[in-house]
């Protein structure tokens, strides 16, 4: 059935001088959907001409208003020549199918070039009218909503869960194929941007469809990621969690985050793909396979019971099992049908059986927090899922159970901290405790996790950024032998960066990890690990133990000197971290309860509680104990260990960091938000570099980024940067040298974006600096008003000019946030999802003011046209954003660089909360298990 | 190892206020990471040479995309690439449109053309700001004097609308416009002592009593120019001077008026004819282009400033003698029977005795 989609022309300003001899332009408008075009008139010598057309109207299938953007070009009137093109605005009408989002599209546009970037606005008006549809077969999946939050979105509230949604689509890379060669680089850019628009309406149908069949009516945390292959391929692959959502009346909002009561036990596991064996612990207490098997029963018929989701509904989350992930080498030279889909179905589709496996194997049923990405290097390609483990209260996932909400959870609240798999048949060694909490059930000594970290978990102290970083040399090779090699090293890649992980977190005194993102990157002649997490200190389980260490051989005096003063560095900085991260665990309890306690954690603790006060005998004391963790600095990978774990540098007195949502133990934000991208490239001039050599690089490039970021900031301060998402590539020595010139002896290129887009966020202290926290506090908040009020000062100066200056509407002020959420704020309206794709291209790369000059305007230029998007629709910000693709090429022989950007998020209306009060719900709930959990104790 | 591509961007776009003065001010990015080590930054955020140069490059990259929509700063206010606060803005286009007070005196009624500019090193040399930022105010002057020139109204007002400046700042450039215009003499020796200040009152007065503006302003023409028609009145001054009878007679009335009211008197009486043949000369001249440009030389030469200045005059007039003296000139006019000029005279005293009043110092 068709619907009919409407546009209209209105103006534009701030065109280019296209004509040189007038200095002023003939523009006109080509506006296309599909196969049908439309134009405006001519509107002759001006730069900010006025067309006001007519509505240009479309008659389509709903499929095509799916998969199609609206395709509106500017074109510069020739009379002899070819008319010459200013730039094209693509608009994703997406968001005006959904009868609950918006109505209509309205606003100023960038008109973007791909090679020379913004060239004025145009203001257009779109409006879709749908028919309604009861085919039965249809193709389209209309209103069925997406969201790329990984949360039940705020104003909704979860009927149902159905579970994982998958698709993938396929196309031949413009950019490869043989008509390249003859055209421009703007048409193929254009080519390129075409279709990725096309594919992922496509995929978005597909999917649409999918959720649609399963009975829901919506996606959320909907993750789409572009591969692109090269020769054999450009895919276009999503993954999202099916739910239906119910729209909650404004006021209920709050008692969602209210009763919520399940945390979070977690067991520090790292099961990489390669082939470890794992055997399944079939046995389970009884309550345990009760629960199991109702849970098995609804989970059952679905292939892959994954979550995209890293918050959840209270009540939804019963255990955690730990960290499961998968990695798969594939080559892409060896796909039999590079244009079908099937091949990488396949590959994914093995990929998920075994995170699935890995999730049997730790007694657990369901995973949360998954997510799936490629890295690609020539012709060998990376593949990687990872995911939390868990347990999930069935009733979400039957139908017409839902409403008791998380109330008998409560019964729970002292029982979360169990293990999800039996105890005497654990699938890997790991030291139990009876949970700190309730006495009555196992904990595991440390836990990581993919998933944020839930409102109610009760915690000690404050949270703080744990980064791992590892870099591997590897020979050069070429197919199959490469692709072994980056195999074997794989698993040693993911047992180091645990390793250092576990020593990072122990050195802050820490015992569980949540947002756990390890991202492995290949180049052509090195491997990149990068881990990233927030480290907290979670009261249920056991106070971690010191690092020890000790010398394999202690045969001379300064060989023992020299490693008792590493001791007492470790150990300073153990206290030290303490202090800074205010962790002051309960110490009592132990005495008390007495009895379940095994003799080994006993020892454990009281050693623990008395390292700050004397070095020496603590040496004597832990020495070639079991439990302790032994660092034996004979070992050359030891000593690289202590390096990293020494030269963190401690950050500067008002900031916090975390990669999770909220920090933990923060609980006092201001709605002063500021949203960044960085990214950095370094050329490695050095060919031959040891690994030692190479890691201590790359954790300086690491610190680095983070120090300038800190500098950067510190304006800003008392500040915590949230959501810090740091994204490593080392690109292939590509384009550039491998094509011109004999690739030997060529200096390694380890371009590392770390790109992070992170989020900094005001916050008031309730016990340090109270008299500064106010005024540091109420200076952004007044910053942040006067960006809201519409019409400044400036501005309507501007309007009374008496020359007939370009003046709109004024420029919304639109916020960016990483967050599913903005402090302060309540999300009253979801408008749709956001998903751009913006290729730029330069011939003239050093008068741009080099790459750094193309790049950073390239990524203002796409804020902007992210931001133009969203106040089209009516929003006033954009949750849950994120760049997932940079991909930066240079040459600069030539004097040519090409980047490519992906960007998605979900805009949103949001108002101001200020009558109520200044902490978020969901935090204060977190803030109430707290105390509680201290006065239980 | 070598940093290919540094790159740090905002959704609000993030301006150090300090950073900018040294882009404006031209200095490079080494000199400005130089300054700012120096300034303490690093100790009071434990950061590294190499973090405080990185901000340096970001911050001036902003700065230089910002500067194009700065040259028209309505721009500014409606662009999409930037979202800079309202505030913010206000603050880059104010201190974008600051100058130098040492440079505009060396360009100060100079014609803005490519001879001058070329000459802006000579300039660099002699007042010490860089070129960059020589270069960058001697195009603020073109621009906003090639954008007013043809638009009609108030003169100050259209800046103000245009460049969205501050009032004063937007009255500075008024002047320093209406000086690039007429091409009023100010490099002379003798009028060294004079302060782009002095001069911006000066062209101030000159701009509301003497243009055609002045007397209604939504004329078609513009006040950029001054009237014609009143500069061919100001000849019949010379009546004043030319007839003996109403010069003695000008001077009894103001000599009357002065005894005892002040020490210089002496001095007043016996320069009495120098004086007003001096002023009314001026103004008799002022239909020619020429003498137009020498006005100020001219007010300094020929009338009082410059006698007045001598330091080694015991018996030097004060500001105060020479406000009463200039007062009673004035006034004393209207009592002469056979004066019929009154109106013109007016016009004419009214701006001359604010501006020697403003210029007499030292």
């Amino acid at each position: 059935m068709p619907g009919k989609l409407k546009a209209k022309i209105v103006a534009g300003r701030h065109l280019p001088v296209m004509d040189r001899a007038s200095d002023l332009t003939d523009a006109f408008v080509e506006v296309k959907f599909g196969n049908t075009t439309f134009k405006t008139d001519v509107y002759p010598k001006s730069l900010n001409p006025q067309w006001n057309s007519e509505w240009f109207k479309f008659e389509v299938d709903d499929e095509d208003l799916q998969d199609e953007p609206l395709q509106i070009t500017v074109l510069d009137h020739d009379t002899y020549s070819a008319n010459d093109a200013i730039g094209k605005v693509y608009i994703d009408i997406d968001p005006l199918l959904s009868s609950e989002a918006a109505t209509v599209i309205s606003g100023w546009f960038p008109i973007y070039d791909t090679i020379h970037g913004i060239r004025g606005e145009i203001n257009v008006l779109v409006k879709v009218d749908l028919f309604n549809d009861l085919n039965r077969f249809r193709q389209s999946s209309c209103g069925v909503k997406f969201f790329c939050t990984t949360s039940i979105p705020r104003c909704y509230r979860a009927a149902l869960v159905h579970g994982f949604v998958e698709e993938l689509v396929v196309n031949e890379d413009p950019e490869y194929q043989w008509i390249d060669r003859i055209r421009t680089p703007r048409a193929s850019n254009e080519a390129r941007q075409r279709l990725i628009s096309l594919m992922s309406g496509e995929l978005q149908r597909k999917i649409g469809l999918k959720v649609l069949e399963m009975g829901g009516n919506a996606v959320v945390g909907y993750l789409q990621c572009f591969d692109l292959e090269g020769e054999s391929g450009l895919v276009v692959r999503a993954i999202g969690t099916a739910c239906t959502l119910d729209k909650l009346i404004p006021g209920t909002v709050l008692n969602e985050c209210m009763c919520v009561c399940v945390c979070v036990c977690c067991c520090s596991l790292i099961l990489s793909g390669m082939g470890s064996g794992i055997s399944v612990g079939k046995e389970a207490g009884p309550l345990k396979t009760l629960l199991r098997q109702q849970a098995q029963s609804a989970l059952e018929q679905r292939e892959f019971p994954f979550f995209t989701l890293t918050c959840f509904p209270p009540g939804f989350l019963v255990h955690i099992g730990g960290v499961v992930s998968a990695r798969s080498v594939k080559l892409l030279d060896r796909i039999h049908n590079p244009d079908e889909p099937e091949t990488r179905d396949a590959w994914w589709e093995e990929i998920r059986q075994e995170i699935k496996s890995h999730a049997k194997a730790l007694g657990c049923h369901a995973v949360v927090g998954y997510s799936e990405s490629t890295t690609i290097c020539e012709e060998v390609c990376i593949l990687s899922a990872s995911g939390t483990a868990a347990m999930l209260n069935p009733r979400f996932m039957r139908e017409g159970c839902l409403d008791a909400g998380g109330s008998d959870q409560r019964l729970s609240r002292c029982g979360f901290c169990h293990i999800p798999y039996d105890e005497f048949n654990m699938p890997f060694p790991a030291q139990l405790t009876y949970c700190y909490h309730c006495r009555r059930q196992k904990v595991p000594d440390v836990l990581f996790t993919t998933i944020d970290l839930p409102a109610e978990a009760a915690v000690t102290g404050k949270g703080c950024l744990i980064q791992a970083r590892l870099c591997r040399t590897k020979k050069k090779a070429q197919g199959e032998v490469n692709a072994t090699a980056i195999s074997n090293l794989l698993p040693f890649m993911e047992y180091e960066l645990h390793t250092q992980l576990m020593n990072k977190l122990k050195l802050r005194c820490m015992n569980a990890l949540f947002g756990l993102r390890i991202q492995i990157s290949v180049g052509e002649n090195m491997l990149l690990g990068l881990a990233s997490a927030t480290g907290v200190y979670l009261s249920a389980l056991p106070a971690p133990g010191g690092i020890q260490i000790a010398g394999k051989t202690p045969s001379d005096l300064s060989y023992d000197q020299h490693i008792s003063t590493m001791q007492k560095r470790i150990n300073d900085t153990i206290v030290m971290n303490k202090e800074l991260y205010n962790i002051h665990p309960p110490e009592c309890i132990e005495e008390v309860v007495g009895s379940p306690i095994p003799d080994r954690q006993r020892s454990r603790l009281f050693r623990s509680t008395s390292e700050s006060s004397d070095e020496l005998s603590e040496l004597d004391l832990s020495h070639g104990k079991k439990d302790a963790f032994v660092l034996e600095i004979d070992d050359t990978d030891a000593v690289e260990d202590i390096q990293s774990l020494l030269t963190d540098a401690p950050m500067p007195a008002g900031f916090y960091s975390c990669n999770t949502e909220v920090m933990p133990g923060i609980y006092n934000w201001t709605s002063g938000l500021q949203m960044f991208t960085s990214v950095r490239v370094y050329r490695l001039n050095n060919a031959n570099l040891t690994n030692q050599g190479l890691n201590k690089i790359f954790t300086d490039l690491c610190e680095n980024l983070l120090k300038s970021l800190y500098f950067k900031l510190r304006s800003m301060i008392p500040c915590c940067l949230c959501h810090l998402n740091f994204t490593v590539a080392v690109p292939e020595e590509e384009l550039i040298q491998v094509r011109r010139h004999t690739p030997k002896n060529t200096s390694p290129i380890l371009s590392i974006f770390p790109r992070n887009i992170l989020n900094e966020e005001q916050l008031q202290f309730s016990m340090e600096l109270c008299g500064e926290s106010t005024s540091s506090n109420n200076q952004p908040t007044a910053k942040a008003s006067e960006r809201c009020s519409p019409l400044p000062e400036v501005r309507s100066r501007s309007l009374r000019s008496t020359r007939s200056l370009p003046c709109g509407a004024p420029v919304t002020v639109v916020k960016m946030t990483p967050l599913s959420f903005l402090p302060m704020t309540r999300i009253v309206k979801y408008l749709g999802i956001i998903n751009m794709f913006f290729i730029r291209e330069t011939t003239s790369l050093r008068e741009e003011g080099g790459v750094s000059g193309f790049l950073h305007s390239f990524i203002a230029e796409v804020f902007a046209m992210v931001r133009a998007h969203v106040a089209a629709l009516g929003g006033n910000a954009v949750v849950s954003y994120s760049m997932k693709e940079c991909v930066f090429m240079e040459n600069p022989n030539k004097n040519q660089a090409q980047c490519l950007i992906n960007v998605s998020g979900d805009a949103v209306i949001f108002v101001r909360e200020s009558d109520q009060e200044a902490i978020p719900p969901l935090i204060t709930s977190g803030q109430t298990s707290t105390t509680g959990a201290d006065g239980t104790t | 190892m070598s940093v290919e591509l540094d790159v740090f961007v905002g959704n609000t776009t993030i301006m150090d206020e300090e950073v900018y003065q040294f882009w404006l001010d031209g200095y490079t990015v080494n000199d400005a990471v130089k300054v700012r080590m120096e300034g303490g930054v690093l100790e009071e955020c434990e950061a590294s040479a190499e973090v405080l140069r990185s901000d340096t490059m970001d911050q001036y990259r902003t700065f230089q995309m910002c500067e194009r929509l700065l040259h028209s700063p309505a721009k500014l206010a409606n662009q999409l690439l930037f979202q800079i606060p309202p505030h913010r803005q206000t603050m880059l286009i104010e201190r974008y449109y600051t100058f130098d007070g040492v440079f505009v005196r060396e360009v100060l009624g100079k014609k803005l053309s490519k001879g001058t500019k070329k000459d802006l090193d000579d300039v660099s040399a002699k007042t010490g700001v860089t070129l960059k930022s020589c270069r960058r105010q001697f195009d603020n002057f073109k621009r906003v004097f090639k954008v007013v020139e043809e638009l009609k109204g108030p003169l100050v007002e259209n800046i103000r609308q245009h460049f969205l400046l501050s009032d004063k700042l937007a009255r500075d450039y008024a002047a320093i416009v209406f000086f690039a215009n007429n091409r009023f003499e100010t490099g002379k020796k003798k009028l060294h002592y004079l302060t782009f200040q002095d001069f911006a009152f000066c062209a101030g007065q000159l701009i509301s009593n003497w243009t055609v503006g002045a007397l209604d302003n939504m004329l078609e023409d513009m006040d950029v120019d001054l009237e014609k028609e009143f500069l061919q009145d100001l000849k019949e001054l010379k009546i004043l001077i030319t007839d003996k009878d109403l010069l003695d007679q000008h001077k009894s009335l103001v000599c009357t008026a002065l005894r005892g009211k002040t020490k210089a008197f002496n001095e007043m009486e016996a320069n009495f004819k120098n004086l007003s043949r001096g002023l009314v000369n001026i103004a008799a001249k002022l239909t020619n282009t020429k003498d137009v440009r020498d006005f100020f030389i001219d007010l300094v030469e020929k009338t009082f400033v410059l006698p007045m200045r001598l330091p080694c005059r015991s018996d030097k007039w004060t500001a105060g003698d020479m406000r009463l003296y200039l007062t009673h000139y004035t006034n004393s006019a209207h009592i002469l029977d056979t004066f019929k000029h009154q109106v013109v005279w007016d016009r004419y005293m009214g701006v001359i005795k604010s501006c020697i009043l403003k210029m007499y110092h030292d």
